[in-house]
């Protein structure tokens, strides 16, 4: 035990480097709302800085989150081109409702699903919502856990000094 | 065997690590810790604990460096927070994997989760909040030969706690996406996929002879068209006795599940029609009845509430047989008319029943055979119903509010595994009412108010919450649960909670006061039962 503890202490020490440079995506596959598979490092947005949000139609402050930025997002897209994805962690359970619910809310967004969490842990996510945010090389430079009323301006003021 | 394998795992990360000086790999991860403190409180029959603390937490790290990535889970548990098995015990990595990707091929080795379809014969899954993880440890190939065609299989034993199930599962699954494949210009979307999955177990019954392999195979549809999306999806599961020594519990005869769902949505407006069917389909890991050794996945046919009187009284699935209904519409009044305002209003309808299967489910053994009609629903035993509607509004730039009315019926006695005719239905009408009003630029206060109006149970209930936060950085909220119309007059009594909390960026931490109420718990779909609780909390999450 004593030993495999050092050799964590030690893994964790080598690899500080690599843990202050820009963080790039997993090569992890989703869904799209049309079922097709969707590896979520093909990504692209022209250089423009991208905002993944994870949230599940179950969770209140996600919705919040997301509904909040639909309002301002066409000014926000004027602005900085910044794209926002929205993925849902909804299991089979309530994954049916993912599509009905982003469309009667009339969401531009893009919306993929991690029906079984692969995503989710893959990015070291333990609650949604979580928001990231990717600069030009599709590096994660910025992250936020949870939502509460007033976040969205935090997360703008980060989208300019990329789009600056 | 254990230890030695994460050395190994551990070792190999060191020197990758190290090797790759300058083109280096990543690491990332997470850190969570739930510590709790119990006092003794004989009012509520919450526990004091010998430890005066319990704590539970876990760290995950990832390594990645191209198609490569490793990785492993530390848990600790000193010792198990109550509401979890206290199986959890101790120190240990019993999670720790490596994978590698190679043209369309990938393999896993170590732990895995994985599932087949809608996971009505398979689904290996991990939610740390109620204490569940049936991780796979075993190998797992994923290949993709051609564009829209995906094959998977892998061999493991299922985690329970801290060690593996007796039985050996493997399991195969092919999807074909008709489009992708046969590169269709359609309009129309065809999807089709195969699932296989078996367990075996060594029969070691002196009375009976058990099947030593026991298979579960289920076959799945979906298309789309435009709007219009169905999804159809139909698992039998071949026979699986428990292995009791008496006659009578024996069960030989075959499950099955289906379920089924259409939804249809435009811009403002979706529709959602689901049905399910189950019979006799609880899989498990092993030839045992206890729930920790499921792993199949039939989810709950009722809508997942989250404000906390409307999953006071939750559904759960019966996996040994319920027939299920349910209906979702969601309508967005437009910006600009009477009723839409100047921001829209948001309408959100639902409806579920949930009924016992004619005559309960598929049995056979050599005294009795019985097996269900496909249909029906009059006059068989309610299990569950819930309507509700749910109505959202942005008043101004200041105000919003949320308001729900939903009717709830259920059954205590078969959602709470009680004797038949102990408690019976309980009926209950709930209200809610959500509102939060901006200060000013970051400031926001929120005000929740609920009632549950009930005869049965535990009678009627109130609850108040008041939360103050302030962007990016904290929030407070204060919130009181009431039991005033329990019949019994010493058990009217308040539940004060008190939380408060400091985010910034990737770390979040959490200190709260209060009692908890047992029950039935929810997060995410799944429910398990959690004792009274009255104490300190602290919890810490963060990512790097």
């Amino acid at each position: 035990m004593k030993k495999l503890f050092l050799s964590l202490l030690a893994t964790i020490l080598f690899s500080t480097l690599s843990i202050a440079q820009n963080r790039a995506l997993p090569s992890v596959d989703v869904i799209t709302v049309t079922e097709e598979r969707f590896n979520i490092t093909d990504l692209e947005n022209n250089g423009k800085p991208i905002v993944i949000s994870f949230w599940a139609t179950w969770c209140k402050p996600c919705k919040e989150e997301l509904n909040t930025i639909a309002e301002v997002y066409e000014d926000w897209q004027d602005e900085t081109g910044v794209k926002l994805v929205a993925i849902s962690i909804d299991d089979s359970k309530t994954k049916a409702k993912v599509v009905p619910y982003v469309n009667a809310s009339e969401w531009d967004y893009e919306v993929y699903i991690d029906k079984n969490g692969d995503l989710k842990r893959a990015m070291g996510i333990s609650t949604v919502p979580h928001t990231f945010l990717l600069n030009s090389k599709k590096e994660i430079v910025w992250q936020h856990k949870g939502y509460v009323d007033g976040d969205e301006d935090e997360l703008f003021e980060q989208i300019k000094k990329l789009a600056r | 065997m254990f230890k030695k394998i994460t050395y190994t795992f551990i070792v190999s990360f060191l020197a990758l690590n190290s090797f790759a000086q300058n083109n280096s790999g990543e690491i990332h991860g997470d850190f969570d810790l739930n510590m709790q403190s119990y006092q003794e409180d004989k009012l509520i029959g919450a526990k004091a604990a010998d430890e005066i603390i319990l704590n539970n937490a876990y760290l995950n790290i990832n390594y990645t460096k191209g198609d490569f990535t490793a990785g492993l889970r530390y848990e600790s548990y000193l010792n198990a927070l109550m509401d979890f098995d206290d199986s959890y015990k101790g120190n240990g990595i019993p999670f720790r994997y490596a994978a590698y990707s190679i043209d369309g091929l990938e393999v896993t080795v170590g732990n895995y989760y994985e599932q087949v379809g809608s996971g009505l014969i398979f689904r290996s899954y991990e939610n740390k909040g109620l204490g569940a993880d049936n991780a796979m440890d075993g190998i797992r190939l994923k290949y993709s030969p051609l564009k829209g065609i995906y094959l998977k299989s892998f061999i493991g034993k299922s985690r329970t706690y801290f060690t593996y199930a007796d039985g050996i599962i493997r399991g195969a699954d092919a999807e074909v996406n008709l489009n992708e494949a046969l590169n269709l210009e359609s309009k129309t979307k065809i999807i089709i996929g195969q699932g296989f999955v078996s367990r075996f177990q060594a029969d070691i019954n002196p009375k009976f002879k058990l099947p030593q392999n026991v298979a579960a195979y289920s076959t799945r549809l979906n298309i789309i068209n435009g709007g219009w999306n169905y999804s159809g999806e139909y698992a039998i599961k071949l026979n699986d006795p428990v292995g009791s020594l008496t006659t009578e519990v024996n069960n030989y005869a075959n499950g099955n599940a289906l379920m089924s769902n259409l939804t249809y949505s435009k811009r403002g407006f979706g529709i959602v029609v689901e049905m399910h069917r189950v019979d006799h389909m609880e899989f498990r890991s092993e030839r045992a009845q206890e729930k920790q050794y499921i792993i199949n996945y039939i989810p709950t046919l009722t809508k997942q509430h989250t404000y906390t009187l409307l999953a006071l009284y939750p559904s759960a699935t019966q996996t040994e047989g319920e027939f299920g209904t349910q209906i979702d519409v969601f309508y967005k009044i437009k910006k600009g008319s009477l009723l839409g305002g100047k921001y829209g209003t948001k309408i959100i309808f639902n409806y579920s029943r949930i009924n016992a299967l004619n005559g309960g489910s598929s049995f056979l053994n050599d005294n009795r055979k019985h097996n269900p009609m496909f249909i029906s629903t009059k006059g068989e035993e309610l299990y569950y119903k819930d309507i509700n509607l749910e109505i959202y509004k942005k008043i101004n730039k200041k105000i919003r509010v949320t308001g729900v009315i939903a009717k709830q019926s259920y059954n205590k006695d078969v959602l709470e595994g009680k004797t038949p005719g102990t408690y019976g239905i309980v009926e209950s009408t709930i209200a809610i009412a959500d509102i939060s009003y901006k200060i000013k630029k970051g400031h926001t206060v929120r005000i929740e108010l609920q009632e549950l109006l009930a005869d049965g149970g535990e009678g009627s209930w109130s609850m108040g919450l008041a939360e103050y936060t302030i962007s990016p950085h904290w929030f407070f909220a204060v919130q009181d649960m009431y039991n005033w119309g329990n019949h019994d007059v010493s058990k009217q009594l308040h539940y004060l909670n008190v939380n408060c909390g400091f985010l910034k960026g990737a770390n979040r931490i959490a200190i709260g006061y209060g009692k908890k109420r047992a029950g039935i718990f929810c997060v995410g779909g799944v429910c398990k039962e959690v004792p009274s609780s009255n104490g300190f909390s602290l919890t810490i999450s963060s990512s790097f």
